[in-house]
C-alpha cells in the first residue's frame, strides 16, 4: 500500500441522498478536515454551513467591475464629446451628463456580468477539464443523482484506512480511491463497502 | 410543519410543480433524451423549412445591400419602416426570457424552473433577429461600424446624446448579458450531457462547452451566487431596454412619439408580447417532445396570468395616451391620436385593440385559461397584435406629420414582408437547433425544487415525509 501511496490523489465515498451527503459534510468539517469536497447534481441546501464555508467573494468582483464599467463609460464619453473631438448638437454642452447615463448605465451593467461569470470561472477553476474524480466510473452520477464527498490527499488528516472507517460509520454506500492517472483505476479493483 | 404540509397538499391539488413525481435520474433522463435519440424525421421536414425560409432572409439581406433601402416601401415622410418596428417587436419578444430567468428567480418563484431555458434561449434568438434590422437599414452598411466609439478615418466618435446610440449599448449589453446568463445556467447541463455521452466526439464536444464541471460543492457556492447576481444585474437591464427603445422615439419630437409614458408602456407591451411568444412555444415543444409533467397546466396557467395582467396595462396606456393627447390641448398631438383611431391606418389601430386588450380577457375564466386550444390562440393573436402595436406607432405618427402635402400612406413591398417572415425563418430554425442539441429544461434546477433535494425532506419527523404521507393520502 505504502509504495502505491504517491499515486493516490485521494478518497471518494457516495452516499444515498442529500440529507445523508450534508451529515458526512458536517462530520469531515466537525473532525477538522480541510481539503474535501462535495459533489451533487444540484446545490444543495445547508452545504454552505455544513462545509464551513466561508462566504463568496464574488459579490465585491462584480462591484468593482460594475464601478470601472461606469466610471468608464462616463470618461469615454467626456473625453470623446468634450476633449478629443467637441462637437455642438443641439445647442446642449460639450459634457451632457443627463445624456450620457444610459450610456453609463449600460457599461456598468455589461462589465458587472462579466465580473460575475468571469469571476465565477476563476474563483472555481474554470476550466479545468482534467481532474482525477473524472476517473471515477461512478462519478459520472455526480451530474445525474449521486452525491459524493471526496477528501484529498493534500489534507493533513489523510489516510485512506481511517477516513474509510470514517465514512463506513457516516453510511456510505460506496467508497474508492481517486488515482492520478487513468491507466491506474483500471488496472485497480475499487474498495467496496457496506 | 404544518403550514408546509397544508402548502404541499394545495400544490397537489392545483397541479404540482413537477408532476408525476420523478426522480433526480428520471429528470435527467427524459430531458436529456430529447437531445440524444436519433434525430426525427419531423424534424428534418421542420428544419428544412424554416432554414429554408431564413436563406431567403439572407438573400433578401444580400439584395438589399447590392441595391440600397429603396427596395422597401420606404418614402419621405415614412423613412422608418418595417425594419424599425420588426426590430421594436423582436427585442420585445426577447424581453419575457429575461423576465421569466431573473426577476422571477429574484422573486423565489420556483415554477420558473421547467420554462426558464427555453424562455432564454428565445430571448437569444429574439434579440439576433432584432439586432439584424438595425444593422441591414443603415444604408451604408459598410460604415455600420459608426455605430460603435472605434476611430474612424474622419477622428470622430458617435454622438452619445442621440437615443440611437443608446440603443447599440443597450441591446449589444442585453445580448451579451443574456448569453452569458443562459449560458452559465447550461454549464451543470452540458456536464450531464457529457456524462451521458456515449460517442467520443459528443463527449469531447459536450465536455468542452462544460468547461470541466464536476458539481463539486466549492464551485456550486460561487456558482449560484454568481446566477443571483447575473439575474439582479439582468433585471435591471431588461427594464433600461425597452426604455432605451421606446426613447428612440419618445426622445424625437414627433406627435404620436413624444410622450412620457413610453418607457414603461413599452416593457409592459415587451413582456406582453414576449409572453404570448413564450406560451406559443411551451405548448407545441411540451407536446412534441412529450415534456408535459415539466411544464404543467399550473406553469400555462401562471403565464396566462401575466398575459392577462400586462395586457391590461398595454390597455391602460392605450388609453391615456388617448386622454393625454386630448388633455394636453395640443393640436398636433390630438389629430396624431384621432388619426391613428380613424385615419387611413384606423384597420391596423383596432387590429392592435382587438388582439391587445379585447382577446385576452377571456383569462378572466379560469376554464379558458386552462384550456390549450383556447391559449395557443390568444397567444398567436397577442403577437399579431403586438407587431400591429409597433407598426402603428412608428408609420402611423410619420405617414401623417405637420405637413398635409407631404403626407403619405406607407405600403409595403414584397421585401418588407419577405424579410419580417425570413426573421421568422431565422428564429425557428435557431431553435430547432437549440432543442434539437441544447435541454430544453434546466435540468439541475428542476432537481433542485424536487421535494427529495431538500434534506430536511429525509429527518424522520422533518417536513417532507410527513407532507409526502399526507399528499399520498390525498391522492
Amino acid at each position: 500500500m505504502s509504495e502505491k501511496k504517491g499515486s493516490i490523489v485521494g478518497i471518494l465515498a457516495e452516499f444515498e441522498n442529500p440529507a445523508a451527503l450534508v451529515k458526512a459534510a458536517s462530520a469531515l468539517r466537525d473532525n477538522g478536515f480541510k481539503d474535501f469536497d462535495c459533489y451533487t447534481p444540484f446545490p444543495v441546501h445547508g452545504m454552505d454551513r455544513a462545509m464551513g464555508l466561508k462566504r463568496s467573494k464574488l459579490g465585491f468582483v462584480v462591484g468593482i467591475m460594475g464601478l470601472l464599467g461606469g466610471s468608464g463609460g462616463l470618461l469615454m464619453q467626456w473625453w470623446m464629446s468634450a476633449v478629443d473631438y467637441p462637437l455642438v448638437i443641439s445647442g446642449k454642452p460639450f459634457f451632457s451628463l443627463p445624456a450620457f447615463i444610459p450610456v453609463v448605465f449600460e457599461l456598468t451593467v455589461l462589465l458587472s456580468a462579466f465580473g460575475a461569470v468571469f469571476g465565477m470561472w476563476h474563483f472555481n477553476r474554470l476550466p479545468q477539464l482534467h481532474h482525477p474524480v473524472f476517473y471515477s466510473e461512478r462519478f459520472s452520477k455526480a451530474t445525474d443523482d449521486g452525491f459524493f464527498v471526496a477528501i484529498e490527499s493534500t489534507d493533513p488528516q489523510f489516510d485512506v484506512e481511517k477516513n474509510q472507517e470514517l465514512f463506513q460509520s457516516l453510511g456510505a454506500v460506496h467508497i474508492e480511491l481517486l488515482k492520478e492517472d487513468e491507466e491506474e483505476v483500471k488496472e485497480e479493483a475499487v474498495l467496496e463497502a457496506v | 410543519m404544518k403550514a408546509s404540509a397544508e402548502t404541499t397538499a394545495l400544490q397537489a391539488e392545483d397541479g404540482q410543480l413537477i408532476a408525476g413525481n420523478p426522480t433526480f435520474h428520471t429528470v435527467s433522463e427524459s430531458i436529456s433524451r430529447i437531445v440524444e435519440v436519433k434525430t426525427t424525421k419531423a424534424w428534418y421536414v421542420l428544419f428544412g423549412f424554416f432554414s429554408s425560409i431564413a436563406l431567403i432572409f439572407v438573400a433578401m439581406i444580400g439584395y438589399l445591400f447590392w441595391e440600397g433601402v429603396g427596395i422597401w416601401g420606404l418614402q419621405i415622410p415614412v423613412a422608418w419602416g418595417w425594419a424599425i418596428v420588426n426590430f421594436v417587436f423582436w427585442v420585445g419578444i426577447g424581453h419575457a426570457g429575461t423576465l421569466i430567468s431573473a426577476i422571477l428567480f429574484l422573486l423565489r418563484q420556483p415554477w420558473r424552473t421547467s420554462i426558464n431555458r427555453f424562455a432564454e434561449a428565445m430571448t437569444i434568438f429574439a434579440v439576433i433577429c432584432a439586432g439584424t434590422f438595425p444593422g441591414i437599414h443603415v444604408g451604408r452598411v459598410w460604415v455600420a461600424y459608426y455605430m460603435f466609439p472605434l476611430p474612424n478615418q474622419m477622428s470622430m466618435w458617435p454622438n452619445f446624446r442621440s437615443p440611437l446610440l443608446w440603443d447599440v449599448f443597450a441591446v449589444g449589453t442585453y445580448f451579451t448579458v443574456s448569453l452569458l446568463f443562459w449560458y452559465t445556467g447550461l454549464i451543470p447541463d452540458l456536464a450531464t450531457l457529457r456524462d451521458r455521452a456515449k460517442s467520443k466526439i459528443r463527449k469531447a464536444i459536450y465536455g468542452a462547452f462544460a468547461l470541466g464541471w464536476r458539481g463539486s460543492h466549492r464551485n456550486w457556492q460561487h456558482y449560484e451566487l454568481a446566477y443571483l447576481l447575473l439575474a439582479g444585474l439582468a433585471t435591471p437591464l431588461v427594464l433600461s431596454v425597452h426604455s432605451v427603445v421606446s426613447f428612440d422615439f419618445a426622445v424625437s419630437n414627433l406627435p404620436g412619439w413624444h410622450t412620457t409614458i413610453f418607457p414603461p408602456y413599452f416593457v409592459a407591451g415587451a413582456i406582453f408580447s414576449g409572453f404570448a411568444m413564450v406560451m406559443t412555444l411551451a405548448l407545441i415543444a411540451r407536446k412534441v417532445y412529450n415534456v408535459e409533467n415539466f411544464i404543467t397546466m399550473r406553469h400555462l396557467e401562471n403565464m396566462n396570468k401575466i398575459i392577462l395582467v400586462t395586457s391590461l396595462m398595454v390597455g391602460y396606456a392605450y388609453s391615456i395616451e388617448l386622454f393625454v393627447a386630448w388633455y394636453s390641448g395640443n393640436p398636433f398631438e390630438r389629430f396624431a391620436f384621432w388619426n391613428r383611431a380613424t385615419g387611413p391606418y384606423a384597420w391596423a389601430y383596432w387590429t392592435m385593440v382587438t388582439c391587445n386588450v379585447i382577446v385576452p380577457q377571456v383569462f378572466w375564466s379560469r376554464r379558458m385559461r386552462r384550456s390549450i386550444p383556447v391559449m395557443f390562440v390568444v397567444s398567436i393573436l397577442v403577437n399579431v397584435g403586438m407587431w400591429f402595436e409597433r407598426f402603428v406607432i412608428v408609420v402611423s405618427s410619420l405617414a401623417n406629420d405637420f405637413l398635409p402635402s407631404s403626407w403619405h400612406y406607407f405600403k409595403p413591398t414584397i421585401f418588407d414582408v419577405g424579410m419580417l417572415i425570413g426573421s421568422f425563418g431565422l428564429f425557428f430554425t435557431l431553435f430547432l437547433l437549440f432543442l434539437r442539441f441544447l435541454p430544453m429544461i434546466a435540468m439541475a434546477e428542476v432537481k433542485a425544487v424536487l421535494p427529495q433535494a431538500n434534506p430536511h425532506y429525509y429527518e424522520p419527523h422533518g417536513n417532507g415525509k410527513e407532507a409526502s404521507v399526507k399528499a399520498g393520502s390525498h391522492a
